[in-house]
């Protein structure tokens, strides 16, 4: 292979709800480093691809990291069939900018699916600077909508929305962030993470309020430390680099209509990626064979 | 020198043509991503080698960015020495294999050779390759001699030529070098950059094999000024910091449309196909867009690197779209007459003033404007001016941006007080690679903007040069 390599040892997983996984990973210098908001890079094997996830938690004194995925294509279900006890190959980090994390006065934040992880360390560090904290969280279905009592813990309020209305209100959190503000509640700043849509939604929102709203991207990315460009985002008009300009931007003045379409960029090989990879599960009995 | 066994008189070695260089055929090569020059066979070596005149006052050595001994190992290679021609040559560049392939000899040392003049000079560059070959093949590689331990830990930043070369030298002296690379490969631009078919990934891997033997240490994964930072090795006992971060941030032309889907980078284009093998794909995850119509903007090597790659990929047609002419190409001639023969096309004095796309955002034409050469500009090339009205469009269905980079910010913006000049690329005294900051040293594309592996290497060697010199008087 050429190179020392420190292998990433899994020190724990757990099945958080349907294809969400819970990792717990040996990274001490990125544990060290981290800090709200950042992202990682993970590249599970020789054959996969590099791919960002968000930090959920990150523990200095032991070395560790955590992370929370969801089964979206081939990568990440290879990741999912990698046990406690296994190695990654692969763990770069901490990647992006931190959150901006002061006294703002009353906050929300909006994280929707596989946005939620993120919004608990941002969430836990507005609150421990002062700020009134509103958390807003959704999902799709019940058992899709994971780490509600993490979020209360550093929450002075959690709203909660399931399109289908199986899990407390029906709709979505922007419904609820729409409602919060007709009603007159005084917000001071939006921190929005989760679906392109949704996160375009919640600029509309708050635009007229002139609320400042920063919205966590997830563009494509490669390296992720701004060698290739694969992650340029349209804000203000100005071409940015969301790997080590954001991934957090001004969601007032991010183009969400070009992210949506630059993310749909390897759709069809995206799919043909994950067939291949479940057909091979099928014939191999569901078997974790990375080298 | 003796050349005993060589006893051509000048008259008869100037009756020697220069030797052909066997290729893979056209038909084959642009199927595949096997390197496409064959290599000479050892009989053409030798006969390349009695080409060389054997001045008493060379100067294809001033040509040279490292000041390899050229008639000296090519003497030896006449007389069938070729171990001994490769470990001449390794005496002031450990990384004979890789510049044998991708050095412009054509601008270096191959331009001053005498016979230059007569129009073919001495193949220098094929006859390095073919020595670093020869010695890989036979696994005769061997570890050079160690200074005793200095007892000194040197941080290199960034695995790429630059840094492979300070690495090298200052193992050689008998320092304790770490080398921290951000990506998972070390090789730098010779991983992620240049194609398989150009410089065979085995190759490198050798080279990085060799100095990990003379003791180099590589730490894979580490961003330095993200996971690491350049303070804080000196807190954890290095004596002195080499960055050669590269080529790290790629330029675009910031014209309207160019955020549409099907746009990349060169960087991002050669990373998915090289580092991440998308041409492999779906054995490997990494995914290229299938493209019809490629459009490469850009005449560089990259440029030619990317247009080749894309043939290679199964484009119907592959264009570079240039704005100036086919003089100004920065490319290697080389690298331009094999693209041409791969059946890439030519768009000169031409340049994208706008991409259009579709109703799902992905390019599908590139509106260009025809331009005419004017006076030399501060870059000493005739400028390109627009020609007013001459708006035309090229259907395309992927675009690479081959235009050059730019400086990456990460390490000077978490190394406070390391000097940048208004383009972002650090500060150093040419004549030490010595930075604003006293123990930490820079070269290679940080420091020049877009260069070549050779004058990185060369940078390379003058900071390790520098380096001891400072550890050595503190």
């Amino acid at each position: 292979m050429g190179g020392n390599r420190d292998m990433f040892k899994i020190l724990a997983k757990k099945e958080l709800g349907p294809k969400i996984y819970w990792m717990k990973v040996e990274a001490a210098r990125i544990a060290q480093k981290r800090r709200p908001g950042q992202f990682i890079i993970i590249r599970s094997d020789e054959y996969a691809e590099r791919i960002p996830l968000t930090i959920y938690k990150s523990n200095p004194k032991e070395g560790t990291i955590e992370f929370i995925f969801y089964v979206f294509g081939q990568s990440t279900a290879k990741l999912a069939t990698f046990q406690a006890g296994d190695y990654i190959m692969d763990v770069i980090g901490p990647l992006g900018k931190p959150t901006e994390i002061s006294l703002f006065g009353t906050v929300i934040c909006v994280g929707g699916g596989a946005g939620i992880p993120l919004i608990y360390p941002i969430a836990r560090a507005l609150k421990e600077v002062g700020n009134k904290v509103i958390s807003i969280i959704g999902a799709r279905t019940r058992n899709l909508l994971i780490l509600e009592e993490e979020i209360r813990s550093v929450s002075d309020e959690v709203r909660i929305t399931t399109d289908d209305g199986s899990y407390v209100r029906k709709g979505f959190v922007t419904d609820v962030l729409k409602e919060m503000l007709e009603s007159g509640e005084n917000i001071d700043f939006v921190l929005t993470v989760g679906p392109v849509p949704m996160m375009s939604a919640v600029a509309e929102i708050t635009r007229p309020y002139n609320i400042k709203t920063i919205a966590s991207l997830n563009p494509i990315m490669v390296d992720g430390t701004g060698m290739c460009g694969a992650c340029r985002v349209t804000v203000g008009g100005k071409t940015c680099y969301g790997c080590i300009e954001g991934p957090e931007f001004d969601a007032h003045l991010v183009d969400f209509k070009e992210l949506a379409a630059r993310n749909s960029t390897y759709k069809e090989q995206e799919k043909l990626s994950y067939e291949l990879f479940l057909k091979q599960q099928s014939t191999s009995g569901g078997k974790n064979d990375n080298e | 020198m003796t050349m005993s066994k060589d006893k051509l008189t000048p008259k008869e070695r100037l009756k020697i043509p220069r030797q052909p260089m066997p290729q893979q055929p056209v038909k084959e090569r642009i199927k595949n991503f096997k390197e496409v020059p064959l290599g000479f066979q050892p009989e053409q070596a030798i006969r390349e080698a009695q080409r060389c005149l054997q001045c008493k006052n060379p100067t294809c050595i001033k040509g040279c960015p490292v000041l390899i001994d050229i008639p000296y190992f090519i003497g030896l290679i006449a007389e069938g020495k070729f171990i001994e021609a490769v470990k001449k040559i390794k005496e002031t560049n450990s990384l004979p294999a890789i510049c044998g392939r991708v050095c412009p000899q054509e601008n270096q040392c191959e331009k001053y050779c005498v016979l230059a003049k007569g129009g073919s000079p001495v193949a220098i560059g094929r006859l390095e390759r073919f020595v670093a070959d020869y010695e890989r093949s036979r696994g005769e590689v061997e570890i050079p001699v160690i200074q005793s331990p200095k007892h000194k830990r040197i941080a290199v930043v960034g695995a790429g030529p630059a840094g492979l070369t300070v690495a090298g030298d200052l193992a050689k002296l008998g320092y304790e070098v770490t080398i921290f690379e951000a990506l998972h490969k070390p090789g730098g631009v010779l991983v992620y950059g240049i194609p398989e078919f150009r410089l065979p990934k085995a190759i490198v891997e050798a080279e990085i094999d060799y100095l990990k033997a003379m003791g180099v240490k590589i730490e894979l994964d580490c961003v330095v000024g993200k996971t690491y930072t350049v303070s804080e090795m000196f807190k954890d006992k290095y004596s002195a910091v080499f960055i050669g971060t590269g080529a790290g941030y790629p330029s675009f032309q910031n014209i309207p449309g160019e955020n549409l889907c099907g746009i990349l980078s060169a960087n991002e284009f050669l990373t998915r196909s090289n580092l991440m093998k998308a041409y492999l794909f779906p054995k490997y995850a990494t995914p290229l867009p299938r493209a019809k119509r490629v459009g490469v903007i850009g005449a560089g090597n990259v440029a030619m690197d990317s247009a080749r790659t894309a043939v290679r990929l199964g484009a119907e047609e592959t264009f570079i779209i240039y704005r100036r002419s086919r003089q100004e190409m920065p490319a290697r001639i080389e690298e331009i007459e094999r693209a041409e023969e791969e059946g890439v096309k030519f768009y000169l004095l031409t340049n994208p003033v706008q991409y259009i796309g579709d109703e799902k955002g992905w390019v599908k034409e590139a509106v260009c404007i025809k331009m005419r050469l004017g006076e030399p500009d501060a870059s000493g090339r005739a400028k390109p001016i627009p020609v007013e009205g001459s708006e035309f469009t090229i259907p395309l269905d992927l675009v690479v941006v081959a235009i050059g980079t730019r400086a990456n910010p990460i390490v000077p913006a978490t190394t406070p007080g390391l000097k940048v000049n208004k383009w972002g690329y650090i500060e150093v005294n040419p004549q030490t690679m010595a930075t604003s900051l006293p123990g930490i040293y820079a070269g290679g594309d940080i420091v020049t903007g877009s260069a070549t592996v050779i004058e990185a290497m060369g940078a390379g060697k003058i900071a390790a040069f520098s380096i001891d010199k400072y550890l050595s008087n503190i």
